[in-house]
């Protein structure tokens, strides 16, 4: 199964996995496009949770837990676990009730409060070979890990 | 090997899975005496209409078919047999067991109130399908807009958010001087209390109902503790739930508020399991065995079971009281010991933009949280809880707005993020 392992002395800060996140996860694919006419912003629509304290940051991502608390305590199956072993979300059945928010031990689900749903949640970027936050980092702080 | 589940709901669907893991071909049966199954928090979203179509389920579509499963729908288990290991249903068929699980839930509480009779109409429970549909009629039908709700826990709670999906107002009694009692305190209960004035609602504390006076089978008025008349042609039961244990009554399996289980969620009656509502199962922060109503422990507890029905070792390692409610734009998280009665806790709190946050510790551990407003990063708190972090020097860290992982001690931070395969 694929897995993004994280390297905090590595992380320079510069948020361009949001960045590329939002875009990979975008109508137009395009970056430009993806900031203007379609109204996204990195920061707030990204599947990443970026934590920043001092001079040290990092990006932290779905873990895609093996024994994955969201699936179990989601009551509508929205959270679901593909055959591939990636935990994904539907936004179609999702009703915002926040279970997976409450027991997500990494606390990276984010909430839409506007269309009571997950805004947002890693789905290592499907078909893609390398999901687009690691394609991205210039530093390899967050890596691939088949 | 037959396995037969008495309750089709959310452990059961579980401990189906889980059984199926390793046995792809023993018999299991369910008894269920709804007519389908759904996801039982789903109702409010029901009732509100904010559901899609079809959209009660929590299950693929071909569960029931995937899991070689035969659910026996609209049939009552009315006694269990251990002895001969057989379940007698309300038809008088008796199912044989080899390994019986109870998943039963929880069944709202009744108060005796003087002038309530069965069968009065306007009066309602909220805990079924069957009751948001006869709401949903009797509101349509009487072309209700205003009811009001006996008790503002989380079903009250639930039950009001269906009802402003409907547009309705309302008012909710409750005997305690806040609404979620059980984890709110009364600053947390404040930021609803407005939302809800602000809607045209109403929340009455330490009021109850002395009297309902009905007119032709209907209910008509209240009257409150306090003396005061209420009108209320609608009236709303929601006290609190209790677990369904009624089958296990004199029975070998023992049972005290829940029904008593080992780690494994087995009774004291090898070869019968229970788990959910029902059951009593470890409680983390105190070591001891407690009902946790809740559907992530039911899940869990469903799951665990279902391992070892069919031989593979599972253990409960414990949950804790937890719960996630918005209303009114307004959503909360809470976790564990919200209140704590007796001395040796310190308590931390932060309000700030209508926001509100309160820390719970206790010999330097976290073991409480309530979060109104700010609960995007809940569930790291749960984690504490459960990993027991010394947070000593942490205290004016879990009351910042950007709590997160870089607050937390390096080690503990590798270990969660970069550990190998995340077992929570
Ligand atoms: C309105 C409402 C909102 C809720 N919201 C939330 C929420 O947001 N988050 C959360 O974590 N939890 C919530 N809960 C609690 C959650 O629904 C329960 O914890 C969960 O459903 C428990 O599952 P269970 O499998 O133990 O039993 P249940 O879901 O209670 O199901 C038990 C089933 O067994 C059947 N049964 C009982 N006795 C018999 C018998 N003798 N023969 C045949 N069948 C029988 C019952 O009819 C029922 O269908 C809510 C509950 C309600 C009522
Ligand atoms: S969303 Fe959270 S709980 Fe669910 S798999 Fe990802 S990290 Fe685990
Ligand atoms: S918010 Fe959506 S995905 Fe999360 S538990 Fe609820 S229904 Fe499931």
């Amino acid at each position: 199964m694929k897995r993004i392992e994280i390297n905090e002395e590595y992380c320079l800060g510069c948020r361009l996995c949001e960045v590329h996140c939002v875009t990979a996860h975008s109508k137009s694919k395009d970056i430009i496009k993806t900031f203007k006419s379609e109204g996204f912003k990195p920061l707030v629509d990204s599947c990443i949770a970026f934590e920043k304290c001092g001079y040290t940051t990092f990006a932290l991502q779905c873990r895609h837990c093996h024994d994955a608390p969201c699936i179990e305590a989601c009551l509508t199956s929205a959270m679901y676990r593909d055959k591939e072993g990636t935990v994904l979300h539907d936004k179609d059945k999702c009703v915002g009730c926040w279970m997976c928010i409450m027991v997500c031990p990494f606390g990276v689900i984010k909430p839409d409060f506007k269309n009571k749903r997950v805004a947002s949640k890693c789905d290592l970027c499907g078909d893609r070979e390398t999901p687009a936050c690691v394609e991205h980092c210039p530093n390899e702080a967050i890596k691939l890990k088949k | 090997m037959k396995y037969v589940i008495v309750g089709y709901s959310v452990a059961a669907v579980n401990a189906i899975t889980a059984i199926r893991e390793s046995d792809k071909t023993g018999e299991i049966t369910v008894i269920s005496n709804e007519d389908q199954l759904y996801s039982r928090p789903l109702i409010s979203y029901y009732l509100a209409g904010k559901l899609k179509k079809d959209k009660i389920g929590f299950t693929s579509k071909d569960f029931e078919k995937d899991m070689k499963i035969t659910v026996l729908y609209g049939a009552e288990a009315v006694k269990i047999e251990t002895k001969s290991r057989h379940v007698e249903l309300n038809n008088k068929k008796k199912l044989p067991y080899d390994r019986l699980l109870v998943c039963t839930g929880g069944s709202p509480i009744k108060i005796p109130v003087d002038g309530l009779k069965d069968g009065l109409k306007g009066v309602f429970t909220f805990t079924k399908l069957a009751d948001a549909k006869e709401l949903e009629k009797y509101i349509e039908k009487n072309k209700l807009k205003e009811a009001v709700i006996l008790g503002g826990g989380l079903i009250g709670m639930k039950a009001a958010e269906a009802l402003l999906g409907k547009k309705m107002k309302f008012k909710i009694l409750d005997i305690a001087d806040r609404l979620l009692a059980n984890t709110f305190d009364k600053e947390a209960s404040a930021l609803l209390e407005e939302k809800l004035k602000a809607n045209g609602c109403e929340f009455l504390k330490e009021t109850t109902i002395k009297k309902v006076i009905a007119k032709a089978g209907k209910i008509e008025d209240l009257v409150l503790s306090s003396g005061k008349k209420l009108k209320a042609k609608l009236l709303i039961m929601a006290v609190g739930v209790r677990p369904e244990i009624s089958l296990v009554k004199g029975t070998p399996i023992t049972a005290g508020r829940g029904i008593i289980v080992d780690s494994r969620m087995e009774t004291g009656v090898p070869g019968v399991f229970s788990a959910g509502d029902c059951a009593e199962g470890l409680e983390f922060l105190s070591g001891k065995g407690a009902v946790i109503a809740i559907w992530p422990t039911a899940a869990k507890q469903g799951k665990v079971a279902g391992h070892n029905m069919a031989g593979v070792k599972d253990v409960f390692t414990g949950s804790f009281a937890m719960n996630s409610v918005e209303i009114l734009g307004v959503p909360s998280i809470s976790f564990g010991i919200t209140n704590p009665k007796e001395d040796g806790y310190e308590v931390l709190k932060k309000s700030a933009d209508g926001k509100y946050k309160k820390i719970v510790i206790k010999d330097n551990k976290l073991v409480g949280v309530i979060l109104v407003n700010c609960i995007e990063r809940a569930g790291i708190y749960g984690l504490l809880i459960k990993e027991k972090l010394d947070v000593f020097g942490l205290k004016k860290e879990l009351l910042t707005d950007d709590f997160g992982f870089l607050l937390l001690p390096t080690d503990f931070r590798k270990h969660f993020v970069t550990g190998e395969g995340t077992e929570v």
